[in-house]
């Protein structure tokens, strides 16, 4: 095909639609600031829902109650962190916006409190996160209170057991039980949390499950399932549930493709677009280029070939699971600019060799460098580009799963992104 | 026998639960005898779980140790015939390369009908149609009756069958320490069971050392210093893909790199040797990685870009080979020690050898106990076929296919997708699969299955039958996350080194998973 371009212009162009890239354009759109943003949006039906700021410091084993305290300590040990780039204040703020935002669109979310939230996992872990659905908040003060609560599952639905979360959570809450289920109308094979999710979307559904809550819920006053309440308005299916239940609800997540994340992958897809944002999803940008006037981002949809034509451009690309760093025998690569990645000596030095040790693997701590301004940084120490700035998970000197930061590092580098674009905006 | 006793007897104690004990084991009750197989870990823990599975024509021997060759070549005809199960008839090529020795080439089909092989020469065109991967500097190829076995669920097979014939019993993480011993014979050997944390005494009328390559150091609890090994380390590639449906050989004298032999729907290209002395701490490096992947690129180019999902090491132990001879010229024939110059009667050790010699090992070991005991029955191993059970079967990729042709059923979930492992499939080993009666564990599943085996190597699957251990009341406390972190623990070893491209993206959204949301990075300090 070689039908001519589409072209787009812009005033800022976000590469990537992961937290950081939708973090981006909820600022970059708060500020007034004309966007387009560009990306495939699957990495974000792998998150939970829990948004983390610090659940885990250095290679302790110890879970962090105070996030804040927590950074405070950051920024003496790991000084190049990029939350230690960021404010506490700056950090508080975006997190109550991103929260905020999301809970004006119709997905309520706890606000950043001053401490963390012990939240529940699918194997009966716990995980110390900052902001929670507003679904999955009774679960923690149900814990807390050792109020008896019944976790129920369902027949056919692989990889969640009531059973397990019970067996590891029993010394802590001994008023724990669980009952298994039969989906309503689910009563063969396998049952998929997406499928029961939008089920739960109709009211007949939603008062066949109370029924068969209540009764399997005994004397238990709070109910927790897997993540299935809804996809759209899980708070009103939420509030439904309690009403015909009488009893507290909340959700646990499940494993990855989960509800909660595919919940925000289609709240930004379909607000985003009603505020402004030139969206174009399910793409990737194959070049980006920049000349005197701006940046040009290369991509392609299935019509034809696209120009976007940006003033500032805010890579927020992820790392190996989303494509914005590639591992290459030789090497660990940045795709789209061939920026310097910090990283080990050799291959042989990216992992430990033990899978599980606390203190992360090596390979994890590699990423892009960035200037105070969030500017991606070239070999001699220079910046790349004056229009170019980078957000999210894909810059160095952080280890996100072993530090339960990864909404955390996307939200708050994009707060100071979208601030220092604002910034270069405003000054032309 | 009661598993809850702190002392047991047999007629024979078996020590080693790779092929060749396991071999031991059926040939034993074969002939009437009953046997106690153990092993400190469990059924394949050493060399048997760790090599190609090539079952050898005897090709690559034909140039450095015509007799191992030709003991091949039978082994390979005998196992095709009465184990069929287990192995698959893929053929074999032999590909010499520009830079290859033309001499040593054209010799070898001389060679391979000197030892009886069969051997096809082939026009380089006609190898290339047969294997449209190989090289297009080919210059010479033959075509062997080289085929694969799966060691796994061969040995399985051979417990299974024994315990069958005369309830002969295996155990699992039972190790000996030590033996008791008086007037020149062992009388019992002191175990640590490691499944229950305690000590075992085993009494016995023989005893058997069939440890591999830990066999020296077993020898010596006996006081026999008549064993005298060194230890080669070989590393293996898995890919993602199969890529040639023979076995292919390199037509050159053993070297690294040189065997890409197929294995259901992965290829297994290998192998490095380096010496080692250390038998616990063997794991691949990235060294020995590149190197294989360098050699074998040379017959097959598409290995330089191929995904590999894991590598593993094992170690060869190489009887002491006379001068100063290279490890790949030591001998890779078998020994049989009877441990009577030692002053020890009732004792014996066979090492070395190769899967494919497992059965005629273990026959000439049995030979030896059996007059020991007076029982004058001669070996059946090479005229009984194997008798088949499909709960020694999952670790065989085609018995999940036939399983979900054959009986699929909505409600029988697979846990494993990657391998198509159904929920019955873990019932079933459970009920019928040796070792796993006592243990019910992920582990135990994962070495009885191809659970774990896929892309993926179990970081979705673990969770899953994990979660259905508990739901079936298996796990009732948090040992199951701390199996569940061991299992990945233990699939890491083999992935570390092949990890980039997209086995990088896989390797981070498991530990997100893992780690990120599971905290099985955390569990000792949660608790
Ligand atoms: C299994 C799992 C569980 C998680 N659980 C949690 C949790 O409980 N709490 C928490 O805080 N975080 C969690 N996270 C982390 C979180 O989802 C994000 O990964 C993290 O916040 C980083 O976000 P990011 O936007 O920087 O990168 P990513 O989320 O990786 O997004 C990068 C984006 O860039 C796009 N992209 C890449 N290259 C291009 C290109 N050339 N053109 C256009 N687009 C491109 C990708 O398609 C993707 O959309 C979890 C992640 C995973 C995988
Ligand atoms: C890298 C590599 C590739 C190979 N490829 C092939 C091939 O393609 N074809 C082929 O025919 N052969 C091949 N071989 C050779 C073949 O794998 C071995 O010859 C065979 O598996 C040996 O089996 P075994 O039972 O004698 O020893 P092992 O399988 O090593 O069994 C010994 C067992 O003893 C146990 N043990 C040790 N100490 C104790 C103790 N104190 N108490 C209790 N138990 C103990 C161990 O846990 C172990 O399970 C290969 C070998 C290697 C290393």
């Amino acid at each position: 095909m070689t039908a001519e371009p589409r072209h787009f212009t812009t005033q800022l162009a976000v590469i990537g639609s992961g937290i950081a890239g939708f973090a981006a354009a909820i600022f970059a759109i708060n500020r007034k600031i004309v966007t387009a943003q560009v990306g495939n949006t699957g990495a974000l039906a792998y998150t939970t829902g829990y948004l983390d700021l610090i659940g885990k410091l250095g290679g302790a084993a110890g879970l962090v109650t105070d996030p804040w305290q927590a950074l405070a300590s950051l920024r003496e040990t790991e000084p190049k962190h990029p939350l230690c780039r960021v404010s506490a204040d700056d950090i508080q703020q975006a997190f109550a916006e991103f929260t905020d935002f999301l809970g004006a669109c119709g997905l309520a979310y706890s606000a950043p409190g001053a401490s963390n939230i012990t939240a529940l996992t699918p194997v009966g872990t716990l995980k110390q996160t900052l902001c929670v659905p507003a679904t999955m908040a009774a679960g923690p003060r149900a814990m807390a209170a050792n109020t008896p609560c019944v976790i129920v599952d369902f027949r056919g639905l692989k990889g969640f057991s009531g059973a397990e979360v019970v067996a590891n959570l029993r010394d802590r809450w001994p008023q724990l039980t669980t009952r298994r289920l039969v989906f309503p109308g689910m009563d063969r094979g396998e049952v998929y949390p997406e499928v029961m999710a939008r089920a739960l979307e109709v009211p007949a559904t939603r008062e066949q499950l109370a029924e068969a809550l209540n009764g399997v819920a005994g004397a238990a006053r709070v109910i927790g399932l897997p993540a299935i309440l809804g996809m759209h308005r899980p708070d009103h299916v939420r509030a439904e549930l309690e009403r015909l239940t009488g009893r507290e609800i909340f959700e646990i997540p499940t494993m990855p493709p989960s509800v909660p994340g595919i919940r925000l992958r289609e709240l930004f897809q379909q607000v985003l677009p009603q505020r402004g944002v030139t969206l174009i999803p399910q793409q990737r940008v194959t070049a980006l280029s920049f000349d005197g006037d701006g940046a040009t981002l290369a991509l392609s949809d299935s019509y034809g070939p696209i120009r976007v034509h940006a003033q500032a451009v805010i890579l927020a690309t992820g790392r190996f699971l989303s494509g914005g760093l590639e591992a290459h025998p030789a090497g660990i690569r940045e795709h789209l600019l061939d920026l310097p990645v910090t990283q080990p000596a050799g291959r042989a030095d990216w992992y430990r060799d033990r899978y599980t040790d606390p203190r992360g693997h090596p390979i994890h701590r590699a990423g892009i460098e960035v200037d105070d301004s969030f500017r991606p940084l070239t070999r001699e120490g220079r910046r790349y580009h004056d229009r170019l700035f980078a957000a999210g998970v894909i810059l160095a000197h952080q280890d996100w799963i072993r530090g339960r930061s990864g909404a955390g590092i996307a939200i708050a580098t994009s707060f100071r992104a979208v601030t220092e674009a604002k910034r270069f905006l405003s000054g032309r | 026998m009661s598993f809850d006793a702190t002392t047991l007897e047999t007629e024979v104690l078996i020590i080693g639960g790779g092929v060749t004990g396991a071999g031991i084991m059926r040939d034993l009750a074969l002939r009437g005898i009953h046997s106690l197989l153990i092993d400190k870990r469990d059924l394949c823990a050493g060399a048997s779980g760790g090599n190609h599975g090539l079952l050898h024509s005897g090709g690559r021997y034909v140039s450095t140790d015509p007799a191992a060759a030709m003991e091949c070549r039978q082994e390979n005809a005998l196992l095709k015939r009465l184990a069929p199960q287990c192995i698959e008839t893929a053929g074999g090529l032999f590909v010499a390369v520009e830079g290859d020795d033309p001499a040593f080439a054209e010799k070898f089909p001389a060679l391979c009908r000197n030892a009886g092989i069969d051997c096809e020469e082939l026009s380089p065109g006609e190898a290339r149609r047969l294997e449209p991967v190989l090289s297009d500097k080919l210059f010479k190829a033959c075509r062997v009756p080289d085929a694969t076995i799966d060691p796994f669920h061969l040995a399985l097979l051979n417990v299974d069958h024994a315990r069958l014939i005369d309830g002969s019993v295996y155990r699992p993480h039972t190790e000996v320490l030590r033996f008791e011993m008086a007037d020149g014979e062992i009388r019992a050997a002191i175990c640590h069971d490691h499944l229950h944390n305690r000590p075992l005494t085993i009494r016995a009328r023989q005893f058997v050392n069939a440890g591999g390559a830990w066999a020296m150091n077993i020898a010596r609890l006996a006081g026999c210093a008549d064993v005298s090994l060194l230890y080669a380390k070989g590393t293996i590639l898995v890919s993602n893909d199969r890529l040639a449906h023979h076995v292919v050989n390199r037509l050159r004298p053993p070297g690294d790199g040189d065997i890409l032999v197929p294995g259901g729907t992965v290829s297994l290209l290998g192998t490095t040797s380096t010496r080692v002395d250390d038998l616990e701490r063997v794991g691949p490096t990235v060294e020995e990685i590149d190197r294989n992947i360098r050699e074998g690129a040379a017959m097959i180019p598409a290995l330089a870009g191929a995904r590999y999902i894991r590598a593993f090491s094992r170690v060869r132990p190489l009887l002491q080979a006379v001068g100063n001879a290279s490890d790949r010229a030591a001998s890779r024939g078998f020994a049989l020690l009877d441990h009577a110059s030692q002053g020890v009667n009732n004792f014996c050790t066979i090492t070395g050898g190769k899967l494919t010699t497992f059965r005629l090992m273990a026959e000439k070991t049995v030979d030896l106990v059996a007059r020991r005991l007076g029982n004058d029955q001669a070996c059946m191993t090479a005229t009984v076929p194997l008798p088949d059970d499909e709960a020694c079967s999952w670790t065989e990729p085609a018995t999940a296919l036939k399983h979900w042709h054959r009986d699929r059923d909505a409600d029988d979930m697979i846990l494993c997708e990657c391998e198509m492992l159904p929920q019955s499939a873990i019932e079933q080993i459970f009920a019928g699969a040796p070792g796993a009666e006592q243990e019910r564990t992920i582990e135990a599943v994962a070495l009885r299955s191809r659970a774990g085996k896929g892309p993926c190597q179990g970081s979705f699957c673990g969770i899953r039958i994990g979660s259905y251990l508990y739901d079936q009341g298996h796990y009732r406390d948090a040992t199951g996350l701390a199996h569940l972190r061991d299992f990945f623990d233990e699939r890491f070893k083999g992935q570390r080194c092949v990890i980039w491209g997209q086995q990088a993206a896989q390797m981070e959204l498991a530990e997100a998973l893992h780690c990120g949301l599971l905290g099985l990075d955390t569990l000792e300090g949660d608790r």
